[in-house]
């Protein structure tokens, strides 16, 4: 590699997006203001099941303001039904999706009606004149219920599930049979773990302008997936895909959340173009807790065999997956994901999954920071913590034992992965360092000794996850309906300035920092001349846009791909300016130079030659430009040891973490301040998904928890310091050494906490506690009692409306 | 979210917001410093026909020395509260139970006498006006009246004032040199508590003279932990006869039961220490 005189890659960089962002300088979707635009409100269904038997709009449409009041009959001609483009098997059951309702609802937060005024404000009043008549039907709420069909969310599937898919390692050839090892088993655990229903929450809610005027329909959206939208919005609407123009500006966030492909989205464009006149929608953030894709929501049991001295030997999983009441784009293969990370570090010898996907009455589930990974994680770390336990060893011992070793590498997995590269040894014993494990071990002994009221649990996760998506052809094999490539694009300006064109869609993560490093290291050129540009499909014309921690791994390769062909090309005209043979010229931190001598050419005099064009080369094009698009082979396999050490005060049941140190390997890191804030921002999801977060349905399936006051989000108040270190084995599925690291923190934290807090009051007789540990379930679980389901409200505003998840 | 439309009156006087109150009728509100209220209209939870905002009377804001007694100004707000030296000196236990309010925000905004009128049984400040016996001072038609916290707060989000009446005032009796602590568990910064326990304790030769105990979050509204504080009354303050006064916060055996008992056991030892 060619580098400046420091090299960028390592540094870590201020973010150059953070000045526009935290100030508010920049444009998001709801800033956007056109001459002559119109606003949509949307009217939600407050029940989740009902027939429509009628809607009134004639006092809606006489309000002030009000420019038309549309329902689902308007649209039903036109609407079509919102892609799902992960069908997991080819007899899976999908509904049609309407983007609004048209004679049934299905959730409650489902869109019923709309209106469409000349401001936001009279939208949102005459919302409240509009006369819905339902009939209501039973809810489906309980997985376990909903798969006994007495009830039908859709009556027309004649079943509440979906699909059910299946890996076997004994039918793929990846192990032996599981059935097989159980019998054989000398100790056999099963448990069951509910992986409870999160919302992402993501700062910005979702935000849609839609302007159909020059022969064009122009899209902004608060989305993670600009080129997946427009490609869907054309399928499903039949607009020609070149008269669509999708545009991602700053996005506040998304954490999964945002990778959809959203029924106001395609409102907005069909209500714009019966308008002929510009239209805004922007949510409200109880709108967003309402309807926007929910994450997680799972029923897993596990069986584990296992022999005596601790050696694992088979894993069965057999999955519930709360769908919600629709398939949405990615929403079947959510769980599958989580298929191939079970096993997880570990030696099995077989392995079986089954998923079965189950249709409720709720809101569609759908990707959530993780996604799929982050459930399995939990549940083979929390079962390799329950073998310790039955095994009376240590449970740090008992993951040493069973995991792949750094000299076992690369790996082919019991899930039919190939593991690259990782060292679990040297996180590990960084980690144990770090955390003084000993010491803390001897302070837990001695608090139970004395009866402490305040107890001291350690909770372990060595995790590995699978990033980089992905591969075309894996994707391929599972059916989903995209392929994974990444694409870039570099301009070299007349001036030696750098424009470059990534079709990855940062909605938070500071691409433009992190590619503009790679770029000045690869050209020589400074970081301050790089420009990076994104989410616009007129300017990047193809993406497959930003999930999965893929950006770096896949669109960053891609990039230094574009880089290395300007390189090629630059070298080639260099050579001809410099009269000389192409094998005699060097690169170093910018220029061209001859060996041996002391010609020099720098890049930015080689660009200006290939703008001009007055000498070039024969049968060379003008301009220095290059698209380079990437296709990884394999997945990359980020992975890490998380200890956590949790404080539960036995006489509140709370819970407060002590400490927690994360040693992440997520291979070469460009910018290690970034690299830094998504560990910290993850952890701070995975721990509310251990602690404190919990979409709650009453038994009618209204969303209790429907506010910020009910559902709770912790602050950086609520969480500790957190100690973070790396250990680094560079990927070898991509130049850069890069593995991902957007999701690792969510993914290995949740267990490390849950895993903690029953750590510190297993000896009091607690053998499980649901998620979250919240200070009541922990303290029912030491008086003995069953978790107590419903949460009692805490007053304020939540008391108000709802009954959420305050205590 | 939007809330639905209304008036807005911007009173320059106790005497005018009382007559705006009287001619806008009963689908008029007071708005103070709004961070009950706002919340609540853009939910449109609620939908006043008028909102009158007493934000300009400064005669109500501010903490007056009244011989026995403090005057609070019905618009001071908690960040005033925290900073005040009066509060500091004779009612340490109102600083330290707002210093928990919300976050700092809301701090500079909500006011003392907003927070009493919204009656959330969640709310942080309820519990320490009753254990106080703070007395309400109420500007209505009529004139002036008071009325004690015990019987201010009605029910949930109910007190004993009128559709045309306002709080101007808050008498709290001095305590000076009492110690005092507020124990608030809560899952997360900014939610309200499951149960908080506020109290101040006048020790005296190593014995408790007098003790307030107020209960925040078990009831309809707070709730005075009476057989607890006479059970204090002349014990030494230890552990042994703290915990044991404790026990009678609550003699129930659920969840709430069980932290009222806690953490009224921690605020006192916290409250006797300090």
């Amino acid at each position: 590699m060619t580098a400046t005189a420091e090299p960028e890659v390592g540094k870590a960089r201020l973010r150059k997006e953070d000045a526009r962002l935290i100030t508010g300088q920049t444009k998001w979707t709801d800033n956007i203001q056109l001459t002559g635009m119109l606003h949509m409100a949307v009217l939600r269904s407050p029940v989740a099941h009902a027939r429509i038997r009628d809607i009134d709009c004639s006092r809606a449409t006489t309000m002030p303001g009000v420019a038309v009041v549309l329902t689902g009959e308007d649209f039903a001609a036109e609407q079509g039904s919102l892609p799902c483009a992960w069908p997991i098997t080819e007899d899976m059951k999908a509904p049609p999706a309407p983007a609004l309702a048209v004679d049934q609802v299905n959730f409650a937060g489902e869109a019923v009606a709309l209106v469409i005024a000349d401001s936001a404000y009279r939208a949102a009043d005459a919302l409240a004149a509009i006369d819905v008549d339902y009939d209501e039907l039973p809810v489906v709420l309980d997985l376990e219920e909903a798969l006994r069909d007495n009830d039908l969310v859709h009556p027309d599937l004649g079943t509440n599930k979906s699909a059910t898919w299946i890996y076997d390692s004994a039918e793929a050839g990846s192990g032996t049979n599981v059935e097989d090892e159980i019998a054989s088993a000398e100790v056999v655990i099963e448990r069951t773990f509910r992986q409870q229903r999160l919302i992402p929450a993501f700062m910005e809610p979702r935000s849609v302008v839609v302007d159909p005027s020059a022969d064009m329909f122009t899209i902004w959206s608060a989305t993670q997936i600009p080129h997946i939208l427009r490609w869907m919005l054309a399928a499903v609407t039949g607009i020609a895909e070149h008269k669509i123009r999708v545009i991602a500006p700053d996005v506040g966030g998304g954490f999964g959340g945002k990778l959809q492909v959203t029924p106001e989205e395609l409102l907005c464009l069909l209500v714009a173009r019966r308008m002929g006149r510009p239209v805004k929608w922007t949510e409200t953030r109880t709108e967003s807790m309402l309807s926007a894709h929910h994450g997680r929501d799972q029923i897993q049991k596990v069986t584990l065999s296992a022999r005596r001295d601790g050696t694992v030997t088979g894993l069965k999983v057999e999955l519930l997956a709360d769908m919600g009441a629709y398939l949405r784009l990615v929403t079947p293969g959510i769980p599958i994901l989580g298929a191939f990370m079970f096993n997880a570090i570990y030696k099995f010898a077989a392995y079986r999954f089954v998923c079965t996907n189950v249709f409720t009455n709720k809101v569609p589930t759908d990707a959530y920071r993780g996604a799929g990974r982050p459930e399995a994680t939990f549940a083979i770390e929390r079962m390799m913590d329950e073998l310790a336990v039955e095994l009376g060893m240590d449970p740090m011992k008992i993951r040493e034992m069973n995991w792949i070793k750094h000299e076992e590498f690369p790996f082919n997995t019991v899930a039919g992965l190939t593991y690259d590269s990782g060292n679990y040894e040297a996180a590990t014993a960084r980690a144990m360092e770090l955390f003084d494990y000993e010491s803390m071990r001897e302070e837990q002994q001695r608090r139970r000794s004395s009866g402490d009221p305040v107890q001291l649990g350690i909770g372990i996760s060595t995790y590995t996850e699978m990033c980089g998506l992905a591969p075309s052809r894996v994707l391929g094999a599972l059916r989903y309906a995209a392929g994974g490539w990444e694409t870039a694009s570099i301009r070299m300006l007349p001036t030696g300035k750098v424009e470059v064109i990534t079709g990855t869609s940062p909605h938070g993560q500071g691409h433009e920092t992190v590619w503009s490093q790679i770029v000045a290291d690869r050209l020589g050129v400074p970081f301050e001349d790089v420009e990076v540009l994104h989410g616009d499909t007129a300017s990047s014309h193809k993406g497959m846009d930003s999930y999965g921690s893929r950006s770096l791994a896949v669109g960053g390769t891609a990039l230094v791909h574009a880089a290395d062909k300007v390189l090629a090309k630059a070298r080639t005209l260099a050579a001809h300016m410099m009269e000389c043979d192409e094998a005699d010229v060097e690169f170093a931190s910018g220029s061209f130079s001859v060996r041996g001598t002391s010609t020099v050419r720098t890049l930015g005099d080689v660009v200006l030659a290939a703008h001009v064009a007055h000498d070039l080369p024969e049968g060379m094009e003008p301009g220095m430009d290059a698209d380079a698009t990437f296709d990884p082979d394999n997945f990359s396999f980020p992975h890490g040891t998380h200890l956590c050490a949790a404080e539960v005060d036995t006489q509140t049941g709370m819970v407060k973490i002590r400490l927690y140190v994360a040693v992440d390997d997520v291979g070469t890191v460009v910018n290690p301040l970034i690299v830094d804030g998504q560990v910290h921002g993850g952890l701070a999801q995975g721990i509310a998904q251990a602690l404190f977060e919990e979409a709650v349905h009453d038994e009618m399936g209204t969303l209790t928890t429907a506010t910020l006051a009910d559902y709770l989000v912790p602050s950086a108040a609520d969480l500790p310091g957190f100690i973070t270190a790396r250990t680094s084995t560079p990927a070898t599925s991509n130049p850069l050494g890069a593995k991902g690291v957007g999701e690792a923190g969510t993914i290995a934290s949740t267990p490390a906490v849950v895993n903690a807090v029953l750590d510190a009051v297993r000896h009091m007789g607690v053998r499980d506690i649901e998620m979250p540990c919240s200070p009541e379930r922990v303290w029912n679980a030491l008086q003995g009692r069953a978790a107590d389901a419903s949460a009692p409200a805490a007053g304020g505003l939540g008391s108000i409306d709802a009954q959420g998840g305050q205590s | 979210m939007i809330p639905a439309e209304f008036k807005y009156l911007f009173p320059s006087s106790v005497d005018e917001a009382v007559r705006m109150l009287a001619e806008e009728g009963e689908d008029a509100k007071i708005i103070a410093g709004g961070q009950s209220l706002v919340p609540v209209l853009r939910m449109r939870l609620a939908a006043p026909t008028a909102l009158i905002d007493i934000g300009g009377l400064t005669e109500l804001t501010g903490v007056r020395d009244d011989g026995d007694s403090l005057l609070i100004g019905a618009m001071t707000t908690h960040y005033e509260v925290q900073r005040d030296h009066l509060i500091q000196d004779h009612a340490l236990l109102l600083r330290l139970v707002t210093d928990t309010v919300a976050d700092p925000q809301v701090r500079h905004r909500g006011t003392f006498g907003g927070s009493l009128c919204h009656a959330d049984p969640a709310g942080d400040l309820l519990a320490p006006a009753l254990a106080l016996d703070a007395v309400m001072i109420i500007a209505g038609p009529g004139g002036r009246r008071e009325v004690p916290a015990a019987e201010f707060f009605v029910d949930y989000f109910e007190t004993a004032l009128r559709p045309d009446e306002i709080l101007i005032d808050v008498r709290v009796p001095k305590y000076t040199g009492w110690g005092a602590h507020y124990e608030k568990l809560n899952r997360v910064a900014q939610a309200w508590s499951i149960v908080a326990v506020a109290a101040a304790v006048q020790v005296s030769g190593g014995k408790i003279a007098a003790a307030r105990v107020g209960l925040t979050n078990v009831g309809s509204g707070p709730v005075r932990a009476a057989d607890v504080e006479s059970a204090l009354i002349g014990q030494p303050a230890s552990a042994e006869a703290i915990s044991a006064a404790a026990l009678k916060a609550s003699s129930g055996d659920g969840y709430k039961d069980n932290l009222a008992r806690v953490l009224t056991d921690r605020a006192l030892m916290a409250a006797v220490a300090g």
